[in-house]
């Protein structure tokens, strides 16, 4: 969903350094632009933070959003910084209810691009039932920047019957992944290289907290661990729980969900789709027993109907993720040492 | 995905492994030279499918690993001192020079771009007509057309802020160097196919009766190195030596003959000198005295003190074939990706990097000493 509400007038078509100044500038921008779109009532009361009271056990979770470029098929920096944070605050098993938002924004950056970034925000605000109630902008001199960054921090509660941690992750757990991945990073490096396919691969960012409420209603504990499978995709966070919980983790290839076109675009630009980002994917680990009936569910949600089981927990190679390959081979899957670099031939 | 899933086929590639395992009958050493073959191999698990009688020993096709240390520094120099835009394939950035790599260069404030072609690197040079900008030309015979062709198209554009470092190096006398060294232990070879859809077959067939060694010129995919396997094998078991193209669907006995002429055009053969191997004669391409201008190393008199390789480091002996990267007393240990002694380690060509990231399994509940080592992240 896309709104198309027009930019209210303002003196300048560029954010300058006057609109981070506390000045007039920064009220015109904050009055007739952020706190009219994201209106609410806590707000409304422009006062310094808001003040809220919640009920029970919660969770707290915060995000910075440096993309470039920041307009990407299927979203952009604004959507993802409400993603982003939501679907942290989601694999906590939680349910998000606030946001703050703070905005660093390099002058010079269009009023109609901040103005669309903010209407995104709106959107996917309302999408994911979030409200932001606090936030910040600041401009900084151009070259100090890169047009516009993003923090999030949100708070949602936890309900009684989820139970997500790390803790719970036992041997013979299944390993469930939600949908298709690699779609977030291919989208981004395209559009960066220039590559243009058949039809557009769009970057999967969306909400992620609809799909693991209906979950956790289901299945309450017996859903052990939720992760995102965001910066270095799916190999890096396997191998971060293969760690921590010193068990071993088995995956096999042709079973993880990948769209051809993906596929394909990985093998042009020389990447692994392994350790490709995703902004709407995310593995659970949960109790054999209701695995199947899990992915059958997953499949009839929006945004995860390509949902899987990959692999499993094991007591062998402990702190390993092993992968059998698409042809029956055995190999360890490891962490990256830093960003994945395209080769030479 | 057509074109590739067929050769990645699990049924197609357990008939394979059957027929392998049913041909070897002796002990044979096969080195498959193209490091693109060598990540095949062990990101597909294939290495933990073969019959134990038979040992892949990965080859000196690494570009990035071969490209001599003292020609990084002069990258790291053109972008840190000469303030030009630097501009590589990813696979460089991480290579070790003596004192930093090329990401640590960018990292401290130096133009270092990431290309997919030498072309882009030709278009920032129009669009940045007051900056110097040089494609740090690094390769076998499969990169030296583009890089080759940014030189003509430079030219063509009168451009005279454009030059490429060439580090080209050829693999036909590689091999040659592999087979004379004292210790090879080498039978037979798997070709590097890529190569091969440039320069054709010619160059191996003398190769092949003066050695009396099999090669099969072979592709990327699992089926295309089983099949090159297989095929290797046969002959080995025969005692037959011929030169046979397993990636028929992609290498034509000729080759590429326009690819070849761009070469021609600008480059010359020269001796070349090898990160970890040394000097072999005639093993590189430089930049002909006609093109000149267009040649960083003529361009920029950089001087720079010839700096010596960790002693630490047998990336030479991986490199020829004589060490496998876990037989060395250093690898996981003090070289990491993270902290590499030598080039294998970080280059995606790297015959240490692949058993680095892909090394098989080890039996069940011994410690992993490799994960240990790269520590937690913080997730997002």
């Amino acid at each position: 969903m896309q709104l198309q509400c027009p930019l209210p007038k303002m003196d300048f078509d560029v954010i300058t350094l006057g609109h981070g100044s506390g000045g007039l500038l920064t009220h015109q921008l904050l009055e007739s632009g952020v706190f009219d779109v994201l209106k609410n009532d806590l707000l409304d009361t422009q006062h310094d933070g808001a003040v809220f009271s919640l009920e029970g056990k919660m969770a707290f979770s915060t995000d910075s959003f440096v993309i470039s470029p920041i307009f990407f098929p299927g979203g952009n920096i604004g959507s993802l910084a409400v993603h982003g944070t939501v679907n942290d605050l989601a694999m906590c098993g939680a349910i998000p209810k606030y946001l703050s938002l703070s905005f660093i924004i390099e002058e010079g950056l269009p009023m109609n691009d901040f103005w669309e970034i903010l209407l995104s925000i709106k959107v996917a605000c309302e999408e994911a039932g979030v409200q932001v109630i606090t936030g910040d902008t600041k401009v900084v001199e151009k070259g100090k920047g890169d047009k516009i960054f993003i923090n999030t921090t949100g708070i949602g509660t936890v309900p009684q019957n989820a139970n997500i941690s790390t803790k719970n992750i036992k041997k013979g757990d299944k390993i469930i992944i939600s949908n298709s991945i690699a779609a977030h990073g291919i989208a981004i490096m395209s559009l960066r290289e220039g590559l243009s396919f058949e039809s557009e691969i769009e970057s999967d960012s969306r909400a992620l907290n609809g799909i693991v409420k209906t979950l956790i209603e289901r299945f309450g504990e017996d859903i052990h661990l939720l992760r995102d499978a965001t910066r270095g995709g799916l190999a890096s966070v396997l191998n971060e729980i293969a760690q921590f919980t010193a068990l071993g983790i088995e995956i096999s290839q042709a079973k993880i969900p990948l769209e051809e076109q993906v596929a394909g675009a990985c093998e042009i630009l020389g990447l692994d789709p392994l350790y490709v980002a995703n902004e709407g994917v995310f593995v659970a680990f949960v109790a054999p027993e209701i695995a199947d009936k899990c992915v059958d569910l997953l499949q009839t949600q929006a945004g995860s109907q390509a949902a899987a089981i990959v692999g499993e927990v094991v007591e062998a190679h402990p702190k390993k993720v092993v992968l059998t390959s698409g042809i029956g081979g055995r190999r360890v899957v490891s962490l990256l040492p830093g960003e994945q670099l395209p080769r030479i031939c | 995905m057509k074109f590739l899933n067929e050769y990645r086929d699990p049924e197609l590639a357990q008939k394979y492994l059957d027929e392998i395992h049913k041909t070897a009958t002796k002990n044979w050493t096969i080195m498959e030279v193209c490091g693109g073959q060598t990540h095949s191999l062990v990101k597909n698990g294939i290495l933990s499918l073969l019959p134990e009688k038979i040992r892949m020993v990965h080859g000196p096709g690494c570009p990035v690993c071969v490209t001599p240390l003292h020609l990084i520094d002069k990258a790291v120099h053109l972008a840190t001192e000469k303030n030009a835009i630097l501009c590589s394939f990813g696979d460089m950035l991480r290579v070790p020079g003596s004192e930093k790599s090329l990401l640590e260069a960018k990292a401290e404030g130096a133009d270092v771009r990431i290309l997919y072609s030498p072309l882009e690197a030709v278009k920032i040079a129009q669009e940045n007509p007051n900056k110097q900008v040089v494609f740090f030309a690094v390769g076998f015979e499969t990169t030296a057309p583009a890089n080759a062709l940014s030189v003509i198209h430079a030219q063509r554009a009168g451009l005279t802020n454009y030059s490429i470092l060439a580090s080209q190096v050829l693999v036909p006398p590689a091999m040659e160097a592999v087979i004379n060294d004292d210790e090879n232990i080498i039978q037979a070879f798997l070709a590097a196919g890529h190569v091969c859809t440039i320069m054709g077959l010619s160059e191996y067939e003398p190769l092949v009766e003066k050695y009396k060694i099999p090669m099969v010129v072979t592709g990327f995919e699992p089926i295309d190195l089983l099949q090159g396997i297989l095929m290797t094998v046969r002959q080995l078991e025969k005692g037959e030596y011929k030169l046979e193209n397993q990636y028929s669907r992609v290498v034509k006995p000729e080759g590429n003959p326009e690819a070849q002429k761009v070469i021609k055009q600008v480059f010359e053969v020269s001796h070349r000198e090898w990160r970890g191997i040394g000097e072999i004669p005639l093993s590189g391409y430089a930049v002909k005295p006609e093109f000149a201008d267009f040649d960083a190393n003529i361009k920029f008199d950089i001087q720079l003190e010839q700096v010596k390789e960790c002693p630490d480091c047998i990336a030479g002996q991986v490199l020829k074939g004589l060490k496998k990267p876990n037989e060395c007393s250093q690898f996981a240990k003090k070289c990491t990706p993270i902290n590499p002694l030598g080039a294998p380690m970080v280059s995606s060509e790297g015959a240490c990097a692949a058993y680095y990231h892909f090394s098989p399994p080890t039996p069940e509940g011994e410690e992993s000493t490799i994960l240990a080592e790269v520590g937690g992240q913080i997730h997002d």
